[in-house]
Order: C-alpha cells, then structure tokens, then sequence
C-alpha cells in the first residue's frame, strides 16, 4: 500500500476524534474570552487588590506548564468533585484546564490592547461627558477588540496545538487516537505523519479564514504589533 | 501532608536534571540551527527562503507532542531506530524551537534600521563586513526580549517528554502520585501537584532573571528596544 | 575621457538613466567636478537629486549611464563597488549613524575595517576628525546622546575619516531644527575652504552663495541650467529657475 492509500484508511478514526479536538478547543477558547475579558478588566480598571489576584492569576498560569494545570484539575480535583456527587469528565477537566491557561494569556493580549487604545481616547471620552464605564464600553473596547484580533488568532491556533494534551488523560482527541491507530500498525512514522498533516491542515485553514477576518474589519491607522505567546 | 514535603525533594532530586537539561539543550539547539535559518531566509536566495519558511510552518502547525511520539515511537516501529528518549525528546523539542528561534532573530534582523545597512556600504563595507559589525550586533540586542519568552516556552515544553518516559520533572510527579493517594488520600495529589507547578515558577523567574540581567548589561542609551516580532 | 584633463576632474557622470516604476526620475544627467570644487544641487523635491547622488556611488544602481571617479570608471561590471565607495563620502538626511557604536566607533570603524587600519591608528585618525567638526568632547556618546546637529557633524567626521576624494551630501540639513543647521554649514564650509571636493544637494542658499563654485539646477530629472552663483541669482536664463530660486529665497531665507 502506498502512502496516501495507508492514510484514507486510518482517516476515518482520526477524524472522528479530530472532532473531539475541536470540541476541546472551542470550548477552551470560549471559557478563556469570558474569564480573559474579566481579568484583563480587572488588571486595567481593577483596584489594587483586585488587580493583585488577577496578576497572581497571569503569572501563575503563565509560568507554570500546561500539563500540570491539567492533571491539577483533572486528578487534583476530581476526589473533590465526588466529595459533592459530580464526576468529571475528562472532557470536562480539558476544556477547563486549557481555557483558565488560556484565559491568562487572553487577558494579557487584551490589556496590551486596551493600554495601547487608552490614553487620549479615554480623555476625549470623558470630555463629551461619558462616564468611565461608558467610556471603557463605547470607545476603548470597540478598538481594543479589533486590536487584540492577530494576538486572539494566535492563542487559537495554540489552543488547536495544546488540545493534544488532553492525551495524558485518556481523552479521544486526535493525538490520543492516533496513538491508538499508529501503535496498531507497522506503519507507525507514517500513521502519526498522518496525524501532523491534519494538524497542519486545520492550523492552515484557521490561519487563513483569520487573516481574512482581520481584512474584513480593519479600519485604516488602526494597528499594533503582535504580542509573542 | 508529611509525604508532599518529602516529595519536593524527590522531584527536584530525581526530575530537576533532566528538565534543566533538556531546556538547555532545547534552548542551544534551537539557537544552532534557528540562527542559519533565520539568516537564511533573510539574505538567501528565494528557493532556501522558501525551504525555510515550509520548515517554519511545518513546526508551528504541529503539535509538539505529537512531534516527540513521531520521533521516538514513529522511527522505533517504522525504521527500527531506537532513539534513547531523552535523546528523542531533546531533537524532536530542538527541531520546533529552531523554527520559533528563527523567527524571533529574523524578526530583529529585519527589525534593524536599512538606514544602517546603507550606512554601512556607504564607506566601503562589504555586505558580509555591514551584517557582521553593524546588523548583527543590533539585531542581537533586539532579540533578547522575545528569546526570553522562548525560554519560558521550552522549559514548559520539557514536561511532555513524560509522554514517553523521560523522567523530568513531571514524569516524577507523576510516579509520585500513586504513593501520595496511598499515604495520604487522594485529596492530597492537588497539593502535590501544586507543588510541582511552584518549582516550575521558580525555574521561570530564575531564567527570566538572569536574561533579564544580560539585556540590562548589553544595553545602550536609547536603543530600541522594541523589536516587533511577526508571527 | 583622454586627453581633456587640466583642471584634475575627479568625478565624471555622463547621461545617467534612472526608472522607478513607470517614473523616469533621471532623464540623462551628466556632471563634472573638478578637485577642490563645490557644486550645489537644487531643484523642487522629488526631481531626482537625491537619485543623482545615489547613483553616483551605487548606492543605486542607475539603468544607464556612466560614471567616472579620476581616470577610472566605477561603473563597470567588475568593479570592487566596495573600494570604490570608500573613496566617496556620503553624508545622509537622515545622519544614518550606527546606533549601537560611540560616536567615536562610528568614525573609526571605516578606517578599521575596510582600509585594514590597526586600532591605535584608526582611534587616533577619529578623534583628530571629531575634533575637526568641533565633537572632540563627545567621542564616547552614543547617537542618541547626541542632537541632530552634533549627529550630522558625527556622520561628516565618519565620511572624513576614510580620506575620500568627494564628498557627497544629501540634503544634509533638511532634518535638523533650525537652531542646529548652523553648526553643521560652518563644518560644510571650512570644508570647502579647505579644498575638498564636495557635491551637495541642499536648500541652503547661504551655503551655495558663499562656497559653491557652480549650482545646478535640476526639474524633472534633468538639469535645466547651472552656473556660477551670482550669475544665475541676478541673471538666469530659464524662468523656471528664476522662479525657484525666488521661492526658496523667500522660503529659506539667505
């Protein structure tokens, strides 16, 4: 069997759990935004204690691996969970490992955001008459939103990637089936070349269907360099 | 509680090692073939800019657990090459952080003035002489920022060689485990674990620390240093 | 070219081309100067002068035409470009100063690296040369240390310090506040005083007035008229050039 040949057929198991990864990443994203939104509020507009814990947060999520965060609160936490009757999934325990971590750096990305909008906007804001929270909800959010877009389209494609993690829990995302399916063959290099191509071919077509989102609403003079995850 | 404080020293004992092994040895291969990338895809010919920046892709696309079973696992099975696993890790890690490395020191190369450059072959410079004495020393200081990041990159990275089997420090943790649930209860794993991910932060610091250090030594008045890295 | 040579020309440009896209910024331009000449460049923005300079040390590639420095031409194809431009100075608009080198690194290192010089010697030559543009005191400032005026002076002392047989200098003033543009002019013209050979594209009226031997007025990528200074401010032939030279008095002052 040539190549391609060998791949259509383990395709269908892989992508069955390529759902799974996708589930994952969605998931994480969208807990990461609401908690980054907070945080990046919090560390900007917060008064000094709140923005004390939200820097405790960043940094320790920020400085700690992903893998950790995970077992913490897949194994770490889980004898707590049936302490009070609740079991949790490994899906569960994915996507909420990965989306406080990505929450962190969410929340870094949108205050660069919001501190490179702040300063005259806010003024002029306030000149017209707008209270502070009109003012962060009107002027400054509108522009940090669009500002953020390059550096929240990294963080998604990082998330794609690190959904793999979920390997260490025996969840059936893609990298743990294709695991299954690459030890179940001699053709080992080639099942998990597979597995890499559809990585690739997912962080491609992200990657491009972003960029043409950040086209589609760019206002000219609007602009900031990326920040590195 | 006894077991957790008897278990950070096993952790740094046994597992510190090899995780700062790895990072340096991540760090330092990433920079040896990052580097000639980068100034390859900056000065070369337009086919090695291509063949580099697939290279770029083809790391930043893929998962690096992934990488490190396609190294060890694939080349064993496929191949009948037995890498030994630490060695495993440390090319597959190595591999994806020279694409990363690349593009932060492509990014400070191409972040330094063509003012200079011009500068430079206006008195008589070669291309090589203008790179070598006036560009690379700028892009240099240009590029500390972001390869700090990179270095807290690779050291969180170093916890997925347990995958297969490296024993870092988050192999360690992980043998630990059952011997805490039997000692003190499975509540008690969160704690361990916290603890783990404590030497981790403090490996963090050190590191950004002393690089912090090195950027105040080579700095100079005025230098920009806001090198902005494209992703 | 044989045989013409009384007066020692040392720079030769003969009807040089230039296309930037579909705009020919130089329409066949050629000069001469003679050593110990200075000739001043004017001309509305975006005519070519700063093309012209360019040109002249490949620093541009012009599409045709060519140029000699003495005897030889420089723009053959195996020319060492390299040999060639540490012969002819460039001072820039924009000063181009080497940011991560003191001033007096900036001015050595030419010497250093491309005429070989050894260290001693090199830093000797760059501190006679700073103290000749009057920066003496500031040979270990870093360019940001420094004002406009004592960068552009800095860039002069760099362009010196290679002994060149011309110095070529693009608008060198046209970035500076006005306070400092004085300090860099009294340089410009001790240094025509002196003897060196020196093609400027400026706006500096004063300038032209006292040292150039010849101004050369270019529009639309060729030289429309040039002469002696006092002839073409009272005299000049074409009314395009009465015009500017109006205005830029006006503008410039004298």
């Amino acid at each position: 069997m040539g190549f391609f040949e060998f791949a259509a057929d383990i395709l269908p198991r892989l992508l069955a759990a390529t759902g799974v990864t996708l589930e994952i990443t969605a998931g994480s994203m969208t807990l990461g935004l609401i908690i980054g939104v907070l945080l990046a509020l919090g560390r900007v507009y917060g008064a000094r204690p709140v923005r004390w814990v939200t820097n405790a947060y960043i940094q320790f999520f920020r400085g700690t691996p992903l893998l950790v965060q995970l077992l913490i609160v897949y194994y770490g936490l889980s004898p707590y969970f049936r302490m009070a009757g609740l079991r949790l999934s490994p899906l569960v325990a994915a996507i909420a490992a990965l989306g406080l971590n990505s929450a962190a750096y969410q929340a870094e990305y949108l205050r660069g955001a919001i501190q490179a909008v702040r300063s005259g906007q806010m003024m002029a804001a306030r000149a017209v008459g707008m209270s502070r929270v009109q003012a962060i909800r009107h002027v400054i959010l509108p522009q940090a939103f669009r500002l953020v877009i390059p550096s929240w389209s990294n963080e998604l494609i990082y998330s794609i990637k690190y959904s793999s993690l979920a390997y260490f829990i025996s969840l059936s995302e893609l990298t743990f089936v294709g695991k299954k399916v690459a030890l179940n063959t001699a053709r080992t290099f080639e099942a998990y070349l597979v597995v890499a191509a559809i990585y690739l071919v997912i962080v491609v077509i992200v990657s491009r269907l972003l960029t043409m989102l950040e086209n589609r609403i760019r206002i000219p003079g609007l602009g900031v360099s990326r920040a590195h995850r | 509680m006894d077991t957790i404080l008897h278990s950070i020293w096993p952790i740094v004992r046994d597992g510190l090692p090899n995780t700062v092994l790895l990072t340096l040895g991540l760090l330092g291969l990433g920079l040896a073939l990052g580097f000639p990338i980068a100034f390859a895809q900056v000065y070369g010919y337009r086919p090695l800019r291509w063949a580099c920046k697939g290279y770029e892709q083809f790391f930043r696309g893929v998962p690096a657990l992934v990488l490190i079973l396609l190294l060890h696992s694939g080349l064993a099975r496929s191949f009948h090459i037995l890498l030994p696993t630490f060695a495993s890790g440390l090319i597959a890690l190595g591999l994806r952080s020279s694409a990363y490395q690349s593009q932060i020191f492509r990014g400070a190369i191409q972040a330094v003035h063509p003012g200079q450059m011009i500068a430079a072959r206006s008195i008589g410079m070669s291309k090589w002489q203008a790179i070598r004495h006036i560009v690379l020393p700028q892009a240099f200081r240009l590029s500390i920022p972001p390869w700090t990041n990179e270095y807290s990159s690779v050291l969180k990275d170093t916890s997925l060689v347990s995958a297969i089997g490296v024993v870092e420090m988050m192999k360690k943790t992980m043998l630990l485990m059952p011997t805490v649930q039997y000692r003190e209860g499975a509540k008690w794993i969160l704690m361990l674990l916290i603890v783990a991910a404590l030497v981790y932060l403090l490996l963090t610091y050190a590191g950004n620390m002393g690089l912090g250090l090195l950027e105040r030594r080579v700095r100079l008045p005025g230098f920009e240093m806001t090198g902005k890295v494209e992703r | 070219m044989t045989g013409e040579s009384t007066n020692d020309i040392v720079l030769r440009a003969q009807d040089i081309h230039k296309t930037y896209g579909d705009l020919e910024v130089l329409r066949g331009v050629s000069c001469e100067l003679a050593r110990g000449e200075t000739k001043v460049v004017i001309g509305p923005s975006g005519t070519g002068k700063s093309t012209l300079l360019r040109c002249i040390n490949q620093l541009t590639i012009p599409d045709s035409g060519r140029v000699w420095l003495g005897d030889t031409e420089i723009t053959c194809k195996d020319c060492d470009i390299n040999a060639v431009r540490a012969q002819i100075g460039f001072v820039f608009q924009d000063f181009n100063l080497f940011t991560h080198l003191t001033a007096l690194q900036n001015v050595r290192i030419g010497p250093m690296r491309v005429k070989k010089m050894d260290r001693p010697t090199a830093t000797r030559l760059a501190v006679e040369e700073l103290e000749r543009v009057g920066l003496g005191d500031k040979a270990g400032a870093y360019p940001a240390e420094l004002s406009g005026g004592q960068k552009q002076r800095v860039s002069i002392a760099r362009a010196l310090a290679m002994f060149p047989q011309l110095i070529l200098f693009d608008e060198p003033t046209s970035a500076l506040d006005p306070e400092l543009i004085g300090e860099v002019l009294e340089v410009m013209i001790s240094l025509a005083k002196e003897g060196m050979t020196m093609l400027c594209v400026t706006h500096e009226m004063g300038f032209a007035r006292t040292v150039a031997d010849e101004i050369i007025f270019m529009e639309g990528g060729i030289i429309l008229e040039q002469g002696a200074p006092d002839r073409l401010f009272s005299n000049a032939r074409e009314p395009r050039t009465r015009e500017f030279l109006n205005k830029i008095t006006e503008l410039y002052g004298e």
